[in-house]
């Protein structure tokens, strides 16, 4: 069994740790570095709850390792709202706060997912449409709300990002 | 769901890789984007001794083109090639397929080599390297081997790279003039494996079909040539009299399985229906690409 020691940057601070080789980086981040947020649904890449972002794509963190993401800028669901602030618990980000307006969930589990997987294909394309969002969230599964109210979040937020 | 114990190697170069690969054999699973490995180590439906992780080996990545050919390193990711201005210009039909792989977050880490030695016969990328003949390109200790995709694929999962050989590069012949393709799958959902996928190459002269290409996902335990039907087409003006004669050749000659997403009979009547749509959008797109 390898042990092995990472330095990778998490929501904009430089993070090390030592892990064995088969931990998942969505394990490292929940168990070594105590961000919760991002939750685990299927752990094999089905659901889509374990997305954050890695080197400004989104990316399965149950489907990559904790080493294979040493020297990687990782941003998790605990990161959107400090990158307002600049601090952690800072103000919401704009896609956050859209979502909350639009009432986009319900029992919150699929939320950091989903949150981040919008966030990434955002950030690349500030002017997607319906279907085209539809699309993006396709990985990502609900069992709430039908997925209506996410697509309305994402597209306020969209909205509000092309009026800035 | 969580992985078993395992030894790692993270090798910086391909000498390194194929050295490890030769002291570890079948010990060893290579880890590429780790998109279908790894949910089969967290299922432990796989248990190797070793991951040799094959993502800081530079040489392995990246897109060049030399006399009509397109070479894609094994370790090129799957968004990578779909944002490519290369292959979107000399392989259309990879193009085609590749925003049909999984969802977006999968394709950041898959990789264009990865699901060609993972081999999954209902994936998309087998399907096109076999319609176009790719050549897949082997890295053992006695060196370099180059296998055409007739005999790369020999099972469900199974391909013909050897325990101490690594899969370093796949060679795509660039669509000639002439030439028009179409990738065409029914998936339950969009991101799903294909129920049944379909990739077409079809190339006119004068209006003539000179060359057709029919390759079949999700039919059997490899991705499948429609041979037959491919005969059909060779030589004829495109008509939907024809197109009709070769979907039932082909649905006639395919065994397909039988699940719960659907029938052995469903299936068929879906690859018929795959062919005619086929062929109509390779045609189309030969005909613009004249």
């Amino acid at each position: 069994m390898t042990e092995v020691d990472i330095t990778l940057t998490v929501n904009g601070a430089t993070r090390t740790g030592s892990t064995e080789a088969r931990k998942t980086l969505a394990d490292f981040l929940r168990d070594d570095l105590s961000l919760t947020g991002t939750h685990l649904g299927c752990e094999h890449g089905v659901c889509g709850a374990c997305t954050v972002i890695v080197d400004s794509r989104a990316v399965r963190s149950c489907l990559m390792l904790a080493v294979q993401a040493a020297g990687s800028d990782v941003t998790t669901i605990e990161g959107l709202a400090m990158k307002g602030a600049g601090e952690a618990g800072g103000e919401l980000s704009t896609l956050q706060q859209a979502m909350w307006d639009s009432h986009s969930f319900q029992c919150g589990f699929c939320t950091p997912g989903m949150v981040m997987q919008a966030a990434a294909f955002l950030s690349a394309h500030p002017d997607a449409d319906e279907q085209q969002i539809r699309e993006a969230l396709s990985g990502n599964i609900c069992r709430c709300t039908g997925y209506q109210s996410i697509v309305d979040g994402v597209l306020l937020a969209a909205e509000r990002i092309r009026e800035r | 769901m969580k992985l078993a114990p395992v030894d790692y190697e993270a090798p910086r170069t391909l000498s390194e890789a194929v050295d490890l690969l030769a002291e570890y054999q079948d010990e060893a699973s290579v880890l590429a984007g780790g998109q279908s490995l790894i949910p089969l180590l967290a299922l432990r439906l796989a248990q190797p001794a070793v991951l040799i992780d094959i993502n800081g080996v530079a040489e392995l990545a990246g897109v060049s083109q030399t006399d009509g050919w397109v070479t894609i390193g094994a370790t090129t990711r799957e968004y990578v090639a779909e944002e490519s201005v290369t292959i979107a210009d000399k392989l259309p039909l990879l193009a085609a397929a590749l925003p049909l792989i999984g969802h977006e977050a999968i394709r950041s880490r898959g990789t264009v080599g990865g699901s060609l030695a993972h081999a999954d016969p209902a994936a998309e990328l087998p399907a096109v390297a076999r319609a176009l003949d790719a050549e897949f390109v082997v890295r053992g200790p006695d060196g370099e081997r180059v296998v055409p995709a007739a005999e790369w694929f020999e099972g469900y999962l199974t391909t013909s790279r050897q325990a101490d050989e690594l899969l370093t590069e796949v060679r795509f012949p660039a669509a000639r003039p002439g030439t028009g393709t179409s990738f065409q799958e029914v998936a339950r959902r969009h991101g799903d494996f294909a129920m049944v996928g379909l990739a077409t190459s079809v190339t006119l002269d004068d209006g003539t079909i000179t060359d057709a290409r029919l390759a079949f996902a999700g039919v059997s335990d490899v991705p499948a040539r429609a041979t037959a039907a491919e005969e059909i087409l060779a030589g004829q003006r495109p008509s939907a009299e024809l197109f009709d004669e070769a979907a039932r050749q082909a649905a006639a000659d395919i065994d397909p399985p039988s699940d719960l997403h659907g029938s052995a009979e469903y299936r068929k009547k879906v690859a018929a229906a795959l062919v005619r749509r086929g062929l109509r959008e390779a045609v189309d797109n030969a005909q613009e690409r004249q």
